[in-house]
């Protein structure tokens, strides 16, 4: 199935919460989403069986200056297609309704998103830090990230 | 193949006297510097919860800051034991972007040095999965061969694991002149290490009473955990993007995939997740023969690479079948030389994921045999 | 062939001729460990393609007495929430144990260290000690690991305790003596007549060849189990325990544990060489036999089977705790058992 198939299905079903599909080579094509219909979606995605999507390849959280993006690349082992999900939320609160529950790959994507951007996931059952120290404070992959200067009485930049 | 069953999985743990086990980051079975807190009842596992980033070394941070020729160093080393394998899919992506087109010699010895490092980390693989399992002596007659195949890489490239071989749009060097001949020796030389292997290690039988019916990883858990590579495949999914999605050259090329079929015990668990990476090497060696085969002499290897590797506004995705699984760049170019942002969807990351999954209710040293059977790189795992 | 202890017939029976008695296995044991452990590293390296140690003396057979110095050499580490007088105590229980059991090997015909006539309960009783040593060690060290592979140990011994027992129950059976000289005594002649091949008598005993070789293959099955070595070695194994019961230890202490495996080697080595490979008699009935020879036959025997020991270990992978429990109690001990009553029938019978 085409992206702009899966698109217009998607629009009939939930309406406003799917917001564009937008095509720009050389890039992907991607569908951009709010971000409350979150779970709806990935679960129509998974659960109907046109759709098929059962194998999540990848959660990437960006930092656009004000908004953070997370960005959903989903793909179907049986029907050979993929899809594109993009969810933007300001910088000030970043929460993202987790899918944790529907592909359970997405914990540990969404524990690193959570640990480098500081993206929240709603419904996530151990929103921890993974990659970074538990008790690292700020989020290092945000462009306006300073690093501390000390950790635990070590010096941090060298 | 889809029972679905994790909307409702019950996360509350029973606390009651058992005994908490802290496995690493020093421990000699895990492979690297992977913590692992273990709950014993006895020597059942109750539970694993894997804690990761002892080896982080911000790949993710680093890519922001330096231009796009100077990521491969640090694509190097996130999985260090399959580094060739790695700057595929980086320098493939960053070409898709550019709208570049390699000529036929780099992709194929693109492919065969893939396809060497392919068997180089399976026989690491498969060695440390014998050492987990207490056979010490098989892994020394796989890392003699992965010695070979390392004097390939350093003849070629003068590195023997971080290589910095392939470029954009390119190869750091043309091949030596007796390239094809000891490429053609090393699988002669594979294939006899494998028989001896398989009669060694693999057909034992308490190597088999060791590693059948232990971790059984049903297919459908795999996809939903998004385990690729040797770790679903073992689970009897025949998918392979060399396959499904050719990516290079591999449309040219005979070879097929190897999938778990539950020989010895259950389909997917550790003992067919070993198998496959032994017949893999197989498929390996029949595609280095072909391409050797089909490989043209003449060529520039330099004719396509950039003066300057400034990729336009855009983003993509990209992913190639690393020996570990599906290794994916996903790399926002703001139309500077330097990526915006850069993410590496490692396979060890998801595939360790499974880990606590597949391992509660076995004995500690299944545990152990799980985990190798696994095969994670911290490198990787961490980034 | 006459027995007798020759320190006695030299200086007469008295304390010197005893404390020599127990000084001669102790020399024999240091110089048997260095070899041991020789012989392990350059096994070790032949099976694996190497070259093994090359730089201590010529083909680094100096290596052992390096190895030994470094041990010596090194800090003594007891970890802070351990059970000092246990911790420090454990070591010596457990080479204590190992040695006990020289008392009584017969070397030669000539020379028993001492000469009791329950020689082999003798020797299990002492083996027993071992576990004591084990279970002190782990459990005072104060660490999961240690613990674990104490625990592990200690039920591993004690369940192949019971098929070794019982088929060392049938060699005294067969002999008819528990005294281990005269168990050796029994097998005198050219090799058809060891316990192996089912002991002495006319050619109809051969039916009950293929009882005494299974009893051999079960011992030496057991003995692998209770000395810890590979396919065994679940109560040290390195890569889920780290290193078991001995995790903690270093330098001397460690040593002790070291020698005391190889001590306990050479142990089972000798009580299967003493009840089914003839103990000291020369494979040749006459010919080569006498009491010096006797020490070069046992010797070489018992050396032998260390060798398989080390050869297994080097080749097989290792077993799982459940799966070694089921091997034991399910398939050794009845097929022991079985051989324990059919030979039994078999020395009414003739």
């Amino acid at each position: 199935m085409e992206i702009t198939e899966i698109y217009n299905k998607l629009k009939d079903k939930f309406g406003d919460s799917v917001k564009d599909l937008i095509i720009s080579p050389p890039s992907d094509a991607f569908i951009a989403i709010a971000s409350d219909k979150l779970f709806d979606i990935c679960l129509e995605l998974r659960d109907n069986p046109e759709f098929d999507f059962d194998y999540l390849m990848c959660i990437s959280a960006v930092d656009f200056s004000e908004n953070l993006e997370v960005v959903y690349h989903i793909y179907s082992m049986n029907k050979k297609h993929k899809v594109i999900l993009k969810v933007s939320v300001p910088k000030e609160n970043p929460v993202v309704p987790s899918i944790e529950r529907i592909w359970r790959s997405a914990d540990w994507h969404e524990r690193e998103a959570y640990d480098l951007l500081g993206v929240v996931f709603e419904g996530h059952h151990n929103l921890i830090r993974i990659l970074l120290p538990y008790d690292w404070e700020g989020h290092p992959l945000r462009k306006d990230y300073k690093e501390p200067e000390t950790y635990h009485g070590m010096k941090v930049p060298y | 193949m889809t029972t679905r069953k994790f909307i409702d999985i019950d996360f509350s743990r029973i606390e009651s006297d058992r005994m908490r086990l802290n496995v690493g980051p020093q421990h000699p079975s895990t492979h690297g510097v992977l913590r692992l807190e273990v709950e014993l009842d006895g020597e059942v596992v109750t539970d694993v919860i894997p804690h990761i980033g002892y080896l982080h070394r911000c790949f993710e941070k680093i890519a922001e800051n330096v231009t796009y020729p100077q990521v491969i160093p640090y694509v190097d080393r996130m999985d260090y034991v399959s580094s060739m394998n790695n700057e595929l899919p980086y320098v493939m992506a960053v070409e898709k972007l550019m709208g570049i087109k390699v000529p036929d010699k780099v992709e194929y010895i693109r492919v065969i040095m893939s396809e060497l490092n392919r068997i180089a980390n399976h026989q690491i693989a498969i060695a440390t999965f014998g050492l987990d399992a207490g056979a010490f002596t098989p892994f020394l007659y796989l890392f003699r061969d992965r010695e070979y195949i390392l004097w390939i890489f350093e003849k070629a490239s003068g590195a023997r694991l971080l290589f910095n071989y392939f470029w954009i749009g390119g190869l750091a060097n043309d091949v030596y002149p007796t390239f094809k001949e000891d490429v053609l020796n090393i699988v002669k030389q594979v294939r006899k290490t494998n028989q001896e292997i398989e009669r060694l290690l693999i057909y034992n039988k308490i190597f088999i009473d060791r590693t059948a019916n232990v971790g059984i990883l049903p297919a459908d858990v795999a996809i939903n955990y998004a385990c690729s590579g040797p770790v679903l495949r073992g689970s009897g999914v025949q998918f392979d993007l060399r396959k499904n999605e050719p990516y290079s050259i591999y449309d040219r090329f005979d070879f097929e995939i190897p999938v778990g079929k539950g020989e010895v015990g259950t389909v997917g668990d550790s003992w067919d997740r070993n198998i496959v990476r032994m017949r893999e090497i197989e498929q390996s060696c029949r595609i280095i023969e072909q391409a050797v085969e089909q490989m043209p002499n003449e060529g520039d290897v330099q004719q396509a690479i950039p003066k300057k590797v400034r990729p336009p506004k855009g983003e993509i995705y990209f992913r190639c079948e690393n020996p570990k699984g599906e290794l994916g760049f996903y790399i926002i170019s703001d139309g500077k030389d330097k990526p915006y942002r850069v993410k590496a969807r490692a396979p060890s990351f998801v595939n360790l994921s499974v880990l606590p999954e597949i391992s509660r209710g076995y004995l500690f040293a299944d545990l152990i045999v799980i985990l190798g059977s696994i095969d994670i790189v911290l490198g990787e795992v961490d980034r | 062939m006459e027995t007798f202890n020759f320190l006695d017939k030299i200086i007469g029976e008295s304390i010197l001729s005893a404390v020599l008695s127990a000084l001669l296995p102790l020399i024999f044991l240091i110089v048997y460990a260095l070899i041991a452990i020789l012989g392990e590293l350059k096994i070790s390296a032949w099976i694996q393609e190497r070259l093994g140690p090359m730089r201590t003396g010529p083909y680094g057979i100096l290596q052992p007495i390096a190895e030994v110095v470094k041990l010596l050499q090194k800090e003594d580490i007891v970890p802070t929430n351990a059970n000092r007088l246990l911790f420090n105590l454990a070591p010596f229980v457990m080479f204590t144990g190992a040695f006990a059991g020289f008392a009584v090997i017969p070397f030669s015909p000539a020379f028993a260290p001492a000469h009791i006539n329950l020689g082999l309960y003798y020797i299990f009783a002492v083996g027993a000690f071992a576990v004591i040593g084990i279970v002190m060690g782990g459990w005072a060290s104060n660490n999961k690991y240690s613990l674990l592979g104490a625990m592990r140990s200690a039920s591993q011994m004690i369940s192949y305790e019971i098929p070794g027992a019982l088929v060392v129950l049938t060699a005294a059976v067969l002999a008819n003596s528990l005294d281990l000289q005269e168990i050796s005594l029994a097998q005198s002649g050219p090799f058809w007549n060891w316990f192996l091949f089912g002991g002495p008598g006319p050619w109809t005993k051969i039916w009950v060849i293929p009882f005494t070789l299974l009893l051999s293959l079960i011992f030496m099955i057991t003995s692998l189990a209770e000395t810890n070595r590979t396919p065994f070695d679940i109560p040290e194994g390195e890569s889920e325990l780290v290193g078991g019961y001995h995790t903690e230890y270093s330098g001397m202490k460690f040593a002790m544990f070291f020698f005391a495996e190889y001590a306990n080697m050479f142990i089972v080595a000798s009580v299967l060489t003493i009840v089914f490979l003839g103990g000291w008699n020369s494979p040749f009935g006459e010919f080569m036999s006498g009491y010096f020879w006797g020490v070069f036959w046992f010797t070489s025997k018992a050396m032998f089977i260390v060798f398989l020991q080390i050869w297994l270990r080097w080749t097989l992978p290792r077993v799982r705790v459940d799966q070694l429990m089921f091997l034991g109690w399910k398939v050794l001990l009845p097929f022991a058992l079985v051989c324990f009553i059919v030979l039994s029938l078999y020395r009414i019978l003739y």
